[in-house]
């Protein structure tokens, strides 16, 4: 069983409390009349599936409901880092040589 | 159980025999309460408050009280506020004058869910049988409410004494929850 962050909270929880709600920082077509279908295809299908450390979003569903933002290792399951929904995306990269990968 | 947290808004009803009542645990069924969803932005939180009668909580997983009047922190928009039956339209009115065409949702959800008190020393024991959260009175003090999961059942727990929980569920779910908490007391009976 993982302990997941809840940035709402301020505490520690059961992952079973979680919902993974996939890769973050995908940001809408901001106008729809302008967007190709080759970008809404990109927006609605097309992510990067990554092996290693990603940026997701996730959601304390059987808590306080919100969703926010983290960091993890998605071959380890480690959570490296987590924020709130807003704020900025973190250096992955930066992540990822901390983590010796 | 005139000690408890919100001894007058949450009372057992009088007209259902225990659900369960043994030396060390047993589990009363609430009497019929109004509950409303509250949902507002950080500038009209005050005002409600007022509104309301109590201040509504801001530091998360935490409660507050006041004569016949409960304010749980549900999430940092999100409130369940708790009043008598007869003073749903009181609240509803109160907020509505108050807050005006500020944002805000406020919905009567009395009917959604059930609730029961578990009391005694085995209180937090029982409840631990399916809620993976710490329960002692250091990480989980008096007045602390969080929706969580008993087993497979989405509840909420609000702890009124040291020994004593308000656990939520919504009504479909309450025989689920109440059965499965009776189920493991029998652990207790058998020990
Ligand atoms: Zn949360």
């Amino acid at each position: 069983m993982l302990l997941i962050y809840c940035p709402y909270c301020e505490i520690e929880r059961a992952e079973t409390e979680f919902h993974c709600g996939g890769e973050a920082h995908i940001a809408r077509p901001s106008d729809p009349e302008k967007t190709t279908e080759d970008d809404w295809v990109e927006f609605l299908y097309m992510r990067s599936n990554t092996k290693g450390i990603a940026a997701e979003r996730w959601r304390h569903i059987h808590g306080c409901g919100r969703f926010f933002n983290a960091v993890r290792n998605t071959v380890s399951d480690e959570f490296l880092n987590i924020y709130k929904t807003g704020e900025a995306k973190p250096d992955l990269e930066a992540f990822a040589r901390e983590a010796g990968k | 159980m005139s000690d408890l947290l919100a001894s007058d808004l949450v009372t057992p009803d009088a007209g259902e025999a225990p659900l369960l009542g043994l030396a060390s645990v047993s589990i009363l069924k609430v009497a019929p309460l109004t509950r409303f969803s509250f949902r507002a932005r950080t500038a009209s939180v005050k005002k409600a408050g007022a509104a309301v009668g109590i201040p509504l909580p801001i530091k998360p997983l935490t409660s507050e009280t006041a004569t016949k009047r409960a304010a749980l922190w549900m999430g940092p928009d999100e409130w369940t506020l708790l009043a008598p039956e007869e003073d749903l339209q009181a609240v509803v009115t109160g907020i509505g004058s108050k807050l005006g065409s500020e944002p805000h949702a406020l919905v009567d959800v009395s009917d959604r869910s059930e609730a029961v008190i578990v009391t005694g020393e085995k209180a937090a024991w029982l409840l631990n049988t399916g809620i993976f959260v710490d329960l002692s009175q250091e990480a989980f003090p008096v007045g602390t409410v969080t929706r969580t999961v008993f087993h497979k059942a989405p509840v909420m727990i609000w702890r009124i004494g040291p020994d004593a929980f308000v656990v939520e569920a919504w009504g479909s779910f309450m025989d689920y929850v109440a059965g499965l908490l009776i189920q493991c007391a029998q652990e207790l009976e058998a020990a």
